[in-house]
């Protein structure tokens, strides 16, 4: 995984409350056994017409917002399905940090286990910050992930709060299952201690 | 968080797991059923392979393909390159990594949701995952199940662990008796209308109360199955009598002393009195008519006797220009009786509604009735098994006579993976669970109801109150 320490980048605004895992990719581009390549279909309704032209008036069809590296969203973004093919579509597109005053459950973990960084923030902060990304390429927008800041255009700071041992993973680009693994010996002994008095658990086999 | 005092159904399962706490609080979690489907898998499993790792514990673990499958004859085979691709991918890696599958042509194949808890799979007190957000459904059992990425499904077969943090706790409780009319699907929507998409998140919601004690199993998973369209990534019922016996005599649940043993200890899971709750919501079940949606998501919903909501009373400029776009999207115009809105598709099925008592309900309503000119009625049975059953019961004969298409158990409709697809503009009433922009298929337009509901839209050929078809 990809490690995300600082980004200096241009913010696409989307004010845009629940924008669920549908819309930011369609269940009939789930058809892939791949991660990459999803970027081309990233929000396809929003962005193409029904015969595939850009929709002009969406903001990833618009400069300098098509370089965006930062997306900056309302309420429930990333909504329903458990889809990992919407950050994959996020990343490969080029986002690597997502802004909302909250997020779908399902999708905030995912996004930590693709090397994107979703950040809460109030409604008032992020419609602020919506502002800010209006102005386009002469507003860029900095997320430090080591300092939790964002820094505004005007070089005002925000802090934002993050769960420590998701920032140590993605400050490393380190990787949950080699953490994991790390404590196998604890997952061996829990397993043993089952095996006793858990006899309602029975083993699958399809016959 | 091993809790001293009373504890909640949640608190319970999740102290019986936490395999070790680690300084900052992150828990490494054991799973104890793993299920697997084509969609979310492929890239996992590759991770595996080019890390050289094992499937942990196969036998914990099941596969099947349910999003992708034609609900024609399968023994044609999969049209469509890509879905074929994928289900061919599964099947692949399933013999290359030992994980039981269940092939497509075996009776008993279904939507994964489905077949957990009619196989047995699905139990009172585990921790069940898959790469799925409907993974809710299993909370039905009294079990914590929550759907996850494909990232986390990896960690699961590598590792039979996962790293969270734990839920807060949300009750909500439903008392009363049901109105004539109303179902656990209603009850549902009531719920997400009341709380909102956003309203559990970061929670696990326990139903409780008369309401929800007096649902069957089917109810009960219907009610589970949409707490993720709540925020919430996972259900919880108590596991009580009514658990047990749909758990007795199950393909893979326990049998004899061991059954004995468990049912035993799964008594002693329901919260106790006096546990905290960070959230307590109550609704009163004889306020919850037949509900139906209007907008584009599952809270964007009124009874069927109301009409399509007026943006002009939205709270702030943000809720007008949301519920402007959800009218746009829906060709809805304010002030429309929703019983006046015609419908051309009405689909029946997918892991809300798919079990044989939805298509009892839908073939009660459709006895002796024909569906309306022009509209296409789908029924999807859930499962190979509520097929067969369904069958055994003359259900498929009701329904076939009545006019509606009887298929083979997959996803279908419910997100359009296979040929089942809305067309640009096409209406469509549906059991299933999410009424977002383009789920069914690209333009498509789609009102969440019951299943008899659904089927009183098929006859009529408009969203109809099925209370007043008599």
């Amino acid at each position: 995984m990809q490690a995300f320490t600082s980004l200096t980048a241009v913010a696409a605004p989307l004010p845009l409350a629940n924008v669920d895992t549908d819309k930011i990719i369609p269940a009939r581009f789930l058809k892939t056994i791949k991660r990459s390549g999803l970027g081309v279909h990233l929000f396809d309704t929003l962005r193409f017409d029904p015969d595939g032209n850009e929709r002009p008036d969406f903001v990833l069809n618009q400069e300098p917002f098509r370089h965006a590296q930062i997306l900056i969203a309302h309420e429930n973004f990333g909504c329903g399905s458990s889809r990992e093919h919407a950050p994959w579509a996020l990343l490969d597109f080029g986002i690597r940090c997502v802004i909302a005053p909250d997020f779908g459950d399902i999708f905030f973990n995912n996004s930590f286990k693709n090397g994107i960084l979703p950040v809460r923030l109030p409604r008032a902060i992020c419609d602020q910050l919506i502002e800010d990304a209006k102005l386009g390429g002469n507003a860029r927008l900095t997320v430090d992930l080591g300092r939790q800041v964002i820094v505004r255009p005007s070089g005002e700071e925000i802090r934002f709060e993050i769960d420590p041992f998701r920032k140590h993973l993605l400050l490393h680009g380190l990787d949950d299952i080699g953490q994991t693994l790390q404590h196998v010996a604890s997952i061996d002994a829990y397993e043993r201690k089952r095996q006793t008095g858990q006899a309602w658990i029975p083993a699958i086999s399809v016959s | 968080m091993s809790t001293t005092g009373p504890r909640t159904l949640f608190d319970k399962i999740w102290d019986s797991h936490v395999v070790e706490r680690l300084p900052d609080g992150t828990c490494i979690l054991y799973i104890d059923r793993h299920l697997v489907h084509e969609v979310t898998s492929p890239q996992a499993f590759e991770g595996l392979r080019m890390a050289g790792r094992k499937v942990r514990r196969p036998d914990a673990t099941i596969a099947v393909a349910d999003h992708n499958i034609p609900t024609t004859d399968r023994r044609l085979g999969i049209k469509e390159e890509d879905s074929r691709i994928q289900v061919e991918t599964l099947e692949r890696n399933v013999r290359e990594f030992g994980v039981p599958y269940i092939p497509i042509l075996d009776v008993r194949q279904g939507i994964v949701h489905i077949i957990g808890p009619e196989l047995g799979l699905s139990l009172p007190g585990m921790t069940i995952v898959c790469g799925d957000s409907h993974t809710s459904t299993h909370g039905a059992m009294g079990a914590l199940a929550f759907g996850i990425g494909t990232s986390e499904v990896e960690h699961v077969l590598a590792t039979q662990t996962l790293l969270q943090r734990p839920a807060k706790n949300m009750q909500v409780r439903v008392d009363g008796a049901l109105g004539f009319g109303a179902t656990a699907k209603d009850i549902v929507l009531a719920i997400i209308g009341r709380i909102g998409t956003a309203g559990g998140t970061g929670h696990v919601i326990e139903y409780a109360g008369e309401t929800i004690r007096a649902l069957d199993m089917a109810g009960r998973m219907t009610v589970s199955n949409m707490t993720i369209e709540a925020g919430a990534r996972a259900g919880l019922i108590a596991p009580d009598e009514t658990t047990f016996a749909y758990i007795k005599g199950r393909e893979y649940a326990p049998k004899g002393e061991a059954f004995d043993h468990a049912v035993a200890y799964w008594r002693t899971l329901p919260s106790d009195p006096g546990a905290h709750y960070d959230t307590t919501v109550v609704l009163n079940a004889g306020d919850i008519a037949p509900m139906v949606t209007w907008g584009t998501n599952p809270g964007a919903v009124v009874p069927i006797t109301g009409a399509v909501p007026d943006p002009s009373t939205a709270k702030d400029e943000a809720e007008r220009a949301q519920m402007q776009r959800m009218l746009e999207y829906m060709a809805l115009t304010p002030g429309t009786r929703m019983q006046d809105v015609p419908v051309d598709v009405v689909f029946i099925g997918s892991c809300t509604n798919g079990r044989i008592e939805d298509i009892r309900a839908a073939a009660a309503v459709a006895r002796g009735r024909k569906v309306a000119a022009n509209v296409q009625a789908l029924v999807v049975p859930g499962s190979g098994l509520v097929k067969q059953q369904a069958e055994q019961e003359g259900l498929d004969r009701i329904l076939l006579e009545a006019g509606f298409e009887w298929r083979e158990p997959c996803c279908s409709m419910c997100l359009g993976m296979n040929p089942d697809k809305l067309t640009r503009g096409q209406r469509c009433a549906s059991t299933s669970n999410r009424n977002f922009e383009g789920r069914q298929g690209p333009g498509g337009r789609t009102h969440l109801l019951s299943p008899a509901m659904a089927a009183a839209a098929a006859v009529t050929g408009r969203l109809t109150d099925v209370r007043e078809l008599g």
